[in-house]
């Protein structure tokens, strides 16, 4: 990574997208303060509560989906727990342990969680990766409410073109190492809508925009 | 459990045929043992001896434990203090037993400060040895989502850190309760005026076998209740979660 620098507004959903090995979740690791060996300048909002969904879903399986939650944001009111977990379809899994739910379940804890401490910044490593299509586009309307019900800022990485023109306002291109940004695509449609259209007229500015690089992205 | 009752009802029968073949004097029949136990019992002597054995039992393995998970844990989250301490548990772990206890009653008397840290320092390198395992093999996933979400230091060790530690602090107790009783019957033989080791010792230079095997028994009996009645309800408990099926 060199060079790298963007900087995103409250109630902004950017998503970063690049070839494997570009450094995406280097950089959110670097934004989450787990990886200090770095040079450079991370500013935070205002109180700069985080909330991180990793790839996999990082759930303590010795305690139950409620108390995962709690146990991050002891806090939190039960109203906002509970209409949280109604959001997710979670309410029946609540005194389940983890390693009775299923990947995509588990995923949702996860998001849960994310949203239980109320964050200022909210980070996505690939929230949908191994989860088949119709599960990963129903769990990306779930977390697109959440967002709107939200708004916190929200870096989200993912190599899902879809997904990320599904979820963000604005798509940051990386370029592989050293990582730069290669193009800023700003995305009009609301988020979470699913217009076949839409997606595609987007797809083709970006291949314009990437020229050469765009065959970069698989989808 | 029935075939548990038949092995020691089997047990109990060939103890009574050995001590037809050995004679009285060196192996006394089951019975005989148990009424020397109840005579004991009635004089108050064995609950005394008993309960003073399983104070100092209590009292060493309590010290080892939380010292031990204390070294371990420190030793296996940083490379430089197990280097450092490493050396010292592989001396402390081939020093043998014996060598512990005369040493400490040389050094600090015949006081129960001595016996009871004599014990704890014979099974503190081994819940060392066994906490730092399960310090090794701490899962840093979830300790960076205990980062991120700025878990407070009490949260993270209770419901982070413990539950994976559990299994290994299960097994240094549940070694540790054993080779713990064992020592403080060595220790009380020595160097202390009560306890079963104590009463043992006197049986020994009377050649009282029916005495020994009083003794040892009731105290065999105490640590199986504390087995049943303690230690497995404990790790049930802690394996809950583990039982559900997916």
């Amino acid at each position: 990574m060199d060079e790298l620098a963007f900087g995103l507004k409250s109630g902004e959903v950017a998503a970063l997208v690049g070839p494997s090995g570009c450094g995406k979740t280097t950089l959110l690791r670097i934004i989450a303060g787990l990886d200090r060996d770095f040079e450079g300048r991370v500013t935070f909002p205002s109180h700069g509560r985080l909330g991180v969904v990793f790839q996999e879903p990082r759930l303590l399986a010795w305690r139950t989906v409620e108390q995962n939650v709690r146990l991050v944001a002891p806090h939190a009111s039960d109203a906002d727990l509970a209409a949280l977990f109604e959001m997710l379809e979670l309410p029946v899994h609540r005194n389940h342990y983890p390693g009775e739910l299923s990947l995509g379940l588990a995923r949702r804890v996860a998001l849960a969680r994310a949203f239980a401490v109320n964050p200022d910044l909210l980070l996505l490593d690939e929230p949908f990766v191994s989860l088949d299509a119709e599960l990963a586009l129903r769990l990306r309307d779930q977390l697109a409410e959440l967002v709107n019900r939200r708004s916190p800022m929200t870096l989200l990485v993912s190599h899902n073109l879809d997904e990320a023109i599904g979820l963000a306002d604005r798509l940051l291109f990386l370029s592989a190492s050293p990582a730069r940004v290669l193009a800023e695509i700003p995305v009009a449609s609301p988020r979470g809508a699913h217009n076949p259209e839409k997606i595609a007229a987007l797809r083709a500015e970006i291949a314009r925009r990437l020229n050469p690089p765009a065959s970069n992205d698989r989808s | 459990m029935g075939w548990r009752l038949l092995s020691l009802g089997l047990l109990i029968a060939a103890w009574y045929a050995g001590s037809l073949f050995a004679g009285e004097r060196l192996l006394p029949a089951p019975q005989v043992v148990a009424l020397a136990m109840l005579d004991e019992a009635r004089s108050g002597a064995l609950a005394l001896n008993l309960g003073v054995t399983l104070a100092r039992v209590a009292a060493a393995f309590i010290i080892a434990m939380a010292l031990g998970s204390a070294l371990g844990l420190i030793m296996g989250r940083s490379r430089v203090s197990d280097r450092l301490g490493d050396p010292w548990l592989i001396v402390l772990l081939n020093l043998p037993a014996l060598v512990i206890i005369v040493l400490a009653y040389i050094w600090a008397g015949l006081t129960e400060t001595a016996a009871v840290s004599a014990v704890a320092l014979n099974k503190l390198p081994i819940a060392t040895v066994t906490v730092r395992e399960g310090a090794r093999s701490l899962d840093t996933a979830l300790d960076e989502m205990a980062q991120v979400f700025r878990m407070r230091a009490w949260t993270r060790i209770r419901h982070v850190m413990l539950p994976q530690l559990a299994p290994y602090l299960a097994a240094a107790a549940r070694s540790g309760l054993s080779l713990v009783w064992k020592i403080v019957l060595i220790v009380e033989l020595l160097g202390r005026p009560n306890g079963v080791g104590f009463e043992i010792g006197v049986a020994f230079q009377l050649f009282d076998v029916t005495r020994i095997l009083a003794y040892a028994l009731a105290f065999v009996a105490v640590m199986l209740a504390v087995e049943t009645l303690l230690v497995q309800p404990l790790e049930r408990h802690i394996a809950r979660w583990r039982q559900r099926p997916a």
